[in-house]
């Protein structure tokens, strides 16, 4: 039996069990609405049930061989995701960038060159560094160290970040956003050069996980048939 | 893991300073987080272990042992003075995990300002002999050429600051200087912005643009569009200065021979001599102690993306034949973070670090 983790709720759930039954993997939950159980049809593999965010540490971990996340959460939650994970497939949906914004009033602020000197001067007139709110700490961290911005610091925000700016705990955000509406109603603007990663639902392979002939035989036929498309 | 051998050379390494007049001091493994944030930014978290303590907040385990030293020199220290330690520091390995997480240094620093010369050569003399036994293979630098070429460029003040500030990131100081050299045109939005403010107030378009939100006030976008004005209508950075900047970041020889294109370029940047005066003046004493400048590796810019303290003289020690390993032992002159440190007060100072984990195995 070959191991895949899949979201266990909501819409990507769904479009997870679409994406693999497109594909001749017919994908169920089993049991009652509140239990964590599922199971497929077609070929020799154990569905488990998981939260987004732990599928990448569960790869990582090699309890899993297969796993359905966020190519985002994947380079968040990994130090060297890739020697970790293989991405096997993008799936064409769960599509977010993560990008920086910041007030639209910034009119002196469009790109990373502007929030650098921006950042300079606030830390000068606030005594303390400008405040990015957010829950990709690693992501943001080496995005912002590569092009070379400093005086900044991130707050963690674990959810409703639009709102930090407003509320004066950040003084501007990285975030996820799909339509950027939530973005305009809370008066921010995404930095021209601020997109940090445009994520989308994937499927990944763990390259830890421990497998006999006859799961790597499973595996690679699973890999043919996904491969197809729908 | 550090191991006993690895303690034996580590206070072997000691005695050796301790012999050369260093007062033995102790530093705490938990450090306040605060210092070391306002130092190096957020980049720090990615190489430190942050952790919580009830009382005293935010801490980080140790990730090196000058900024501690210093602290402790300009709080009750008295000049000059001479201080080795040895102990543990903490990285967090985010990029190479092969690399360990807590290692041993001994280190040695100067505080003295009489001769900054004679110290450099005597912390570089002090470490070379430590680690003769190794063969290990020496490298030099000095990012006071470079801060001085900065300060000489025939621009604006602001310029000027954002260049050194960005001395340590070589990306982004790339990109100031290719858009201060006139090589990257404004973009379109700038363009439009800077229009509209030759015949708009800036708080007129401010209030245009939305809903103010934050602490960043209309006062202060308001000053930097002013900012943004001024530094449209100055003048770009005249190609003669440009090349020395971009000369000195490429030279790499052996420390003699830079001196003549040093005095070359001066030439085009007056404010570089009394840099070019100073690393003579080293190369000399450092001769003195029998380390020969004509077969010293240089390269200024060297020790440029290492710790942000560095402003002169940068070495290096590499283990012969193992360029995987990294530096047996780093130093260099940190005069400013004296200053930053200090309250008001400040003192020349240089040091360096042995990493006598590194030694294991080595011939």
């Amino acid at each position: 039996m070959i191991r895949l983790g899949v979201p266990s709720k909501g819409r990507l759930m769904e479009k997870t069990f679409d994406w693999f039954g497109a594909r001749g993997l017919t994908l169920s939950r089993t049991g009652s609405d509140r239990e964590y159980a599922g199971a497929v049809e077609g070929a020799e593999v154990a569905l488990v049930l998981l939260s987004a965010g732990e599928i990448p540490r569960e790869l990582a971990a090699g309890r899993i061989h297969l796993g359905v996340t966020g190519s985002d959460l994947v380079r968040e939650k990994l130090t060297r995701w890739e020697d970790k994970v293989e991405a096997v497939a993008p799936m064409g949906f769960g599509h977010a960038d993560l990008i920086l914004a910041v007030p639209k009033v910034w009119i002196d602020v469009d790109t990373l060159d502007d929030l650098d000197a921006a950042a300079a001067q606030f830390r000068a007139t606030h005594g303390h560094r400008m405040r990015i709110a957010t829950k990709y700490h690693r992501l943001v961290r080496e995005f912002l160290q590569q092009n070379g911005v400093a005086d900044y610091q991130l707050v963690d925000s674990q959810g409703a970040t639009e709102g930090t700016v407003l509320n004066h705990t950040a003084e501007m955000i990285a975030d996820i956003t799909s339509t950027g509406e939530t973005l305009r109603a809370n008066h921010l603007k995404v930095l021209a050069d601020g997109l940090i990663h445009d994520s989308q639902a994937t499927l990944f392979r763990s390259r830890t996980a421990a497998m006999d002939s006859a799961q790597q035989a499973t595996l690679n036929d699973l890999r043919a048939r996904l491969g197809r498309g729908g | 893991m550090i191991s006993a051998a690895d303690r034996a050379r580590a206070a072997d390494l000691m005695q050796g300073f301790v012999a050369a007049g260093a007062t033995p001091v102790e530093t705490d493994i938990l450090q306040p987080a605060g210092t070391l944030l306002d130092l190096y930014g957020e980049d720090i978290r990615g190489r430190a272990f942050v952790t919580h303590d009830p009382i005293a907040g935010e801490t980080m385990l140790r990730p090196d042992f000058t900024v501690p030293v210093v602290q402790r020199h300009m709080a009750e220290g008295a000049d000059p003075a001479r201080y080795c330690y040895t102990g543990e520091v903490f990285r967090r390995q985010e990029v190479d995990e092969g690399r360990p997480r807590e290692y041993l240094q001994v280190g040695f620093e100067v505080f003295d300002g009489s001769d900054p010369a004679a110290a450099d050569a005597e912390v570089f003399d002090l470490i070379a002999r430590a680690l003769a036994p190794w063969e290990a293979v020496p490298a030099t630098g000095d990012l006071g050429i470079l801060i001085a070429a900065i300060a000489g460029l025939t621009t604006s003040a602001r310029r000027r600051a954002a260049l050194k500030r960005h001395l340590w990131r070589p990306a982004r100081f790339r990109r100031l200087m290719e858009r201060y050299t006139g090589a990257i045109p404004p973009t379109h939005t700038r363009g439009l912005l800077l229009e509209q403010l030759t015949h708009t107030a800036p708080e007129t378009l401010i209030q245009a643009a939305g809903t103010a939100v934050g602490l960043r006030g209309a006062g202060e976008i308001a000053a930097r569009t002013q900012a943004l004005a001024e530094d449209a209508g100055t003048p770009p950075i005249a190609r003669t200065e440009a090349e020395v900047i971009a000369m000195i970041l490429a030279m790499d020889g052996p420390m003699d021979a830079a001196l003549s294109p040093l005095r070359d370029m001066a030439v085009d940047l007056p404010g570089l001599s009394p840099a070019v005066d100073r690393l003579e003046a080293r190369a000399e004493a450092l001769a003195r102690r029998g380390h020969d400048p004509a077969r010293l590796s240089f390269a200024p810019a060297r020790g440029r993306s290492a710790m942000e303290y560095y402003d002169g003289f940068t070495f290096t020690f590499a283990a012969p034949l193992r360029p995987d390993l990294p530096p047996l032992a780093t130093g260099g002159r940190y005069d400013a973070l004296t200053a930053v440190l200090g309250d008001g007060r400040s003192i020349p100072a240089v040091g360096g670090v042995i990493r006598p984990g590194l030694l294991e195995g080595l011939a």
